[in-house]
């Protein structure tokens, strides 16, 4: 940032596509919305926040149709990002000096590709946890059940709602523990937020972060260095 | 015959009980009165009933509901279950006893049990939806009920119904209305046969007493009051001729308790959930405090500037 601030060229890397940006930020702010009306009812100390949705009746129907619009969202994301996000023997060497991950010192940390192990983790837990919220989700939402009750030919038992209840609150919590990881990472990386929010980072911060990502983008050779008076 | 309740005065009196007798309230802690109300309790004397519904009409036309038209499927119940409208339903199972050979007709009141340890209340995450009154009566109210459906998966007999009009949760109140004023139940009142009493905890338990004692003189040596300790006991009551069974009149659990699932889903996973979620932001708090942020270098730029220039 610093560096730009100073108003040098360097390179601007395409990172995001728009629609991949739209998608993201539609999944972002319909997780945000489910996280502040699921916790209204997770704890009656933090019931006042469904006064921001109208009151709890409002949450109570309006909760699984963000989930829904959420879940959809989510797809979208798991299919772009999908090949990206397979493991590979680099992970495991990251992982294993997560130490130097956590105290910045990357010139000890193999060259990455689009995605570190920590961001896969971020990817492949939630791909897990929206999974499993949808499906216990459906289970506390009487209309949604009652549909898919009657379109599987199903009935579900009194102790699997119970059971349904206990998991989404669950994988509620684990939901939001790894997007307060995921969103402090974003924060604590700096330049990282303008992939999202513009599309590009620039060629330093994937030089440092992502440099074997940097190479291939190079030789693809789609980069552009801005003039010298940009200020971005 | 137990002494009927007389019938009220035609004066306003003031309610009994109110706000101020509450010793449970959904989702809030409230300071439980000095003194806690005599406990009232139903009694519902299963050797006694005959099956009439005259029960289920008084409830509908105390509470002002109305039911559907149903649809006849060669049973006694109707309607086949418990609805937002039908607070008290008859159960009738037809059991044969492999002990004598006989065939019983078994008919069941069932509605809301009143449990001293209520799940539906400790399950809704609404704010005053669900009270409980020292006098051991629990009561939804309307007013705070957000129709979310956790008093269904807290209750150990399946006694709530969430109405498709209101979508709020409906059941039996102890006709908690009637009791304010020093009357019993409206159940209780039609009643022709005394099947149903409506007293105090303690009187009605020394009744059942006798009438189990009846029952043991005339053979049913398992005659019991069911009267559950897995929810602290109830304050709707039966006397069951086979007390040791309670499962062959219609589905009556044996030993009702809140369900383990629901315990640590309103207990410890909130606290657990509430700790995991505020430690992961402090940790990152501190992590940025004592680690500073992590900025890309001139030096990267650089590096990342002469790979590209490489190669364009």
């Amino acid at each position: 940032m610093s560096n730009q601030d100073k108003g040098e060229a360097h390179l601007r890397v395409p990172r995001y596509s728009g629609s991949a940006r739209i998608n993201h930020w539609i999944v972002a702010v319909s997780f945000v919305l489910l996280l502040l009306s699921g916790l209204s009812l997770f704890h009656p100390s933090l019931y006042w926040l469904s006064g921001l949705f109208g009151g709890g009746a409002t949450v109570r129907w309006l909760h699984p149709w963000i989930g829904v619009v959420l879940v959809v969202g989510f797809l979208g994301l798991f299919i772009r990002f999908f090949w990206q996000n397979l493991p590979e023997f680099t992970d495991f060497v990251w992982l294993a000096r997560i130490r130097h991950v956590l105290t910045a010192n990357d010139h000890y940390l193999p060259e990455v590709g689009k995605y570190n192990a920590g961001q896969k983790f971020v990817f492949w837990s939630q791909a897990v946890l929206v999974a499993t919220l949808f499906i216990t989700g459906v289970g506390l939402w009487e209309p949604g059940l009652a549909y898919f009750e009657s379109l599987f030919g199903f009935k579900a038992t009194i102790d699997q709602l119970r059971l349904a209840a206990l998991l989404h609150a669950g994988a509620a919590v684990l939901a939001i523990t790894i997007w307060i990881i995921h969103v402090y990472a974003a924060i604590w990386v700096r330049g990282t937020i303008s992939a999202m929010t513009r599309g590009f980072v620039t060629g330093g911060w994937g030089w440092r972060h992502h440099r074997k990502w940097l190479r291939k983008e190079v030789e693809k050779g789609e980069i552009e260095r801005p003039k010298v008076t940009a200020a971005e | 015959m137990f002494p009927p309740i007389p019938n009220p005065t035609t004066q306003a009196t003031p309610a009994k009980f109110g706000e101020k007798d509450l010793i449970r309230r959904s989702a809030s802690t409230v300071v439980p009165p000095a003194q806690r109300q005599t406990e009232v309790a139903k009694l519902i004397d299963v050797s006694k009933c005959i099956g009439c519904k005259a029960c289920q009409t008084a409830c509908l036309e105390w509470n002002d509901l109305r039911e559907d038209v149903g649809v006849n499927v060669g049973l006694y119940d109707n309607p086949h279950d418990l609805t937002p409208n039908t607070w008290t339903l008859m159960r009738y199972t037809e059991w044969e006893n492999p002990a004598s050979g006989n065939l019983e007709w078994l008919i069941r009141k069932d509605g809301c049990m009143h449990c001293e340890d209520p799940g539906c209340l400790k399950a809704c995450p609404s704010p005053g939806a669900i009270v409980q009154y020292s006098n051991g009566i629990v009561d939804f109210v309307k007013a705070n009920c957000i129709g979310c459906g956790y008093c269904v998966k807290g209750c150990p007999f399946n006694i709530p119904r969430i109405s498709q009009v209101d979508h709020k949760a409906y059941k039996c109140t102890l006709c908690s209305d009637r009791v304010a004023v020093g009357q019993g139940p409206a159940c209780q009142k039609a009643c022709p046969t005394q099947a149903i009493v409506f007293g105090t905890k303690d009187e009605m338990k020394k009744w059942a007493d006798g009438r189990i004692q009846d029952l043991k003189a005339r053979g049913f040596d398992k005659a019991g009051l069911y009267n559950p300790p897995g929810v602290s006991g109830t304050h709707v009551m039966y006397v069951l001729h086979h007390n040791d069974q309670p499962h062959i009149y219609a589905g009556l659990p044996d030993n009702p308790r809140i369900s383990p699932i629901v315990e640590v889903w309103k207990g410890v996973s909130k606290y657990a959930g509430m700790a995991v979620i505020g430690l992961t932001a402090v940790a990152g708090v501190l992590h940025h405090i004592l680690q500073g942020p992590n900025r890309v270098s001139e030096e990267d730029e650089e590096n990342a500037d002469k790979l590209a220039g490489g190669k364009t």
